[in-house]
């Protein structure tokens, strides 16, 4: 049978993937027992021992001073952040995006400033944000809507203009004006295309805002990878970056889940 | 009075001739079918019903009046395929023409209808699935419906806004054969009850001959192999099916008098 052909089952599938996790596993195992048997101190490669003492000090250990936990409240400002950002962004993308779509003079006007603003690289802009906007939250949420907006306008813009122009005539040979035709026709089924811009996006979010926590913040997951850099602290980093990881992984299986369970046409569509 | 004349009309994208001294009469309640090569101006034609070409020169009339320069709810329109809303199930597709039209605040702000309104609204919607046969799959998705079943909805979709004109883009060309003789029984029904103008382009001739009281057939009368644009294509049988014996005669005689008479003003042109 040619390779082409043949497909994993179940089981063997679930295996071949779990399997590049663990052999990272292995070799970073591997590595670092090695290292470590040279030079104790190391810090470069943690033993899983120490890894699991910094856990438990970063994720189970209330601060003394504030009383807080460091990785929930971490994680609770780097969310917050995130979550307004994203859901600014996907309003902007989805009336913008509707709007340049389906109205032919707002395309005209907006079109080409909307592309030519997605080109600006936003860390480019950054030190811009922090003038205008302070080093506060504004700025950061700012960045990530700079960065993904743009993005999800253009996306939400072409889909529009992907609806078949028949569908688009039926609806006006039914009475629809253009308000009625945006509302009932577009919107709806731009839901689903939205989240799918949303989870594209995920990504670059969390690289604008790990970039602005980084440069001014004082809490916040990327805030505390970057000052943990100075200690050399790879205990407490390779888990942040583990659980920023996870985390991203899980808004993705959120939002996909989302889509399935609230626009059931659009999976049978995708089917076909 | 006639629903739609057609004047003189010519039809020209910078060059490119499309249709040319087109002249046509339509009464209301006529099945009109049209037939034609590819290329011929049917579909410029029927966009132009619709709404979504304006005539170049001559004139274009509805009810004596030039048509509106876009799709409105007096033509209803059914494509070969893409014209139901994959978003809605198949009552909230029918109901929709419903729940849009009107001058209340909510079908303007919102596109909707409700209370009293929205259900009368599904009970029409009802009503109007059980005639096309799409009652027991009220609650499904379009894209879980067939070819057959989507063509249906779309026309029900069409004829509960009770449109003067219905115009049918090759409706059933993707249509299994076997499935086409049921549609065109549904069609006829609806035609005969909601006293309907219908528009229909064809392929099939059979069809054409079958369900139309008149049968248009579109076709260029001067070709320039050196210049395929330079003249483009008008009516030149229009043959009317729901006369026989004698009357048949007068009427292809009189009807290719008319084209003869076209021909020579056009050459004198």
């Amino acid at each position: 049978m040619r390779l082409v052909n043949r497909k994993p089952g179940r089981m063997a599938a679930l295996s071949l993937g779990a399997l590049p996790f663990v052999l990272l596993l292995i070799a970073y195992l591997v590595a670092s027992g090695l290292r470590l048997a040279e030079n104790p101190d190391d810090k470069l490669m943690p033993s899983f021992a120490s890894i699991g003492a910094a856990i438990h000090q970063v994720a189970f250990t209330e601060n003394p001073r504030s009383g807080e936990i460091v990785l929930w409240s971490d994680t609770w400002a780097s969310l917050k952040r995130l979550g307004i950002a994203l859901g600014a962004s996907a309003l902007i993308g989805l009336c913008l995006g509707i709007l340049i779509g389906i109205v032919p003079y707002l395309r005209a006007a907006l079109a080409p400033f909307i592309t030519a603003l997605s080109m600006i690289p936003p860390l480019a802009i950054l030190p811009i944000l922090f003038i205008v906007f302070g080093l506060d939250e504004l700025s950061k949420v700012m960045l990530i809507v700079i960065g993904i907006a743009p993005f999800i306008v253009r996306d939400i813009a072409l889909r529009v203009g992907e609806l078949p122009a028949e569908q688009l005539i039926k609806a006006q040979t039914l009475g629809a004006g253009s308000w009625p035709l945006m509302l009932r026709v577009v919107l709806p089924q731009m839901w689903p295309r939205l989240i799918d811009a949303l989870r594209l996006s995920l990504g670059a979010a969390w690289l604008f805002l790990i970039a602005a926590e980084a440069i001014a913040s004082t809490d916040g997951l990327g805030y505390r990878i970057f000052l943990v850099r100075r200690y050399l602290s790879m205990d407490i980093i390779l888990p942040y970056v583990v659980w920023i990881t996870l985390l991203a992984f899980c808004m993705d299986y959120a939002l996909r889940l989302l889509s399935r369970r609230l626009f059931p046409w659009a999976e049978a569509g995708a089917r076909r | 009075m006639n629903i739609i004349s057609v004047r003189k009309l010519w039809k020209t994208y910078g060059e490119q001739v499309v249709l040319e001294n087109l002249n046509l009469e339509v009464k209301e309640h006529e099945f009109v079918t049209i037939v034609g090569a590819s290329g011929c101006g049917k579909t410029t034609f029927l966009r132009m019903l619709l709404g979504q070409e304006a005539p170049s020169r001559g004139e274009f009339l509805l009810d004596g009046r030039p048509l509106p320069n876009e799709p409105g709810p007096d033509r209803g329109i059914v494509f070969q395929r893409y014209s139901v809303f994959p978003h809605l199930t198949v009552l909230e597709n029918v109901m929709l023409g419903l729940e849009l039209d009107g001058r209340s605040p909510s079908a303007r702000l919102l596109g909707r209808a409700f209370g009293s309104r929205r259900r009368e609204a599904r009970e029409r919607a009802r009503a109007m699935l059980v005639e096309v046969g799409l009652d027991a799959a009220r609650d499904k998705y379009p894209s879980m419906l067939s070819g057959g079943m989507q063509q249906r909805l779309s026309i029900a979709q069409s004829v509960i806004c009770n449109p003067r004109i219905l115009l049918l883009d090759e409706p059933f060309g993707a249509l299994d054969p076997g499935i086409s003789s049921d549609m065109h029984r549904l069609i006829l029904r609806l035609w005969e009850r909601h006293r309907m103008t219908i528009f229909m382009i064809t392929h099939d001739l059979r069809e054409g001959f079958e369900l139309g009281t008149r049968l248009l057939v579109f076709d260029k009368t001067r070709l320039d192999a050196q210049a395929p644009d330079a003249f483009g294509a008008t009516i030149t049988y229009d043959i009317p099916l729901n006369v026989k014996g004698n009357r048949l005669l007068q009427e292809l005689d009189a009807a290719t008098a008319r084209t003869e008479r076209f021909r020579e003003e056009v050459e004198l042109a």
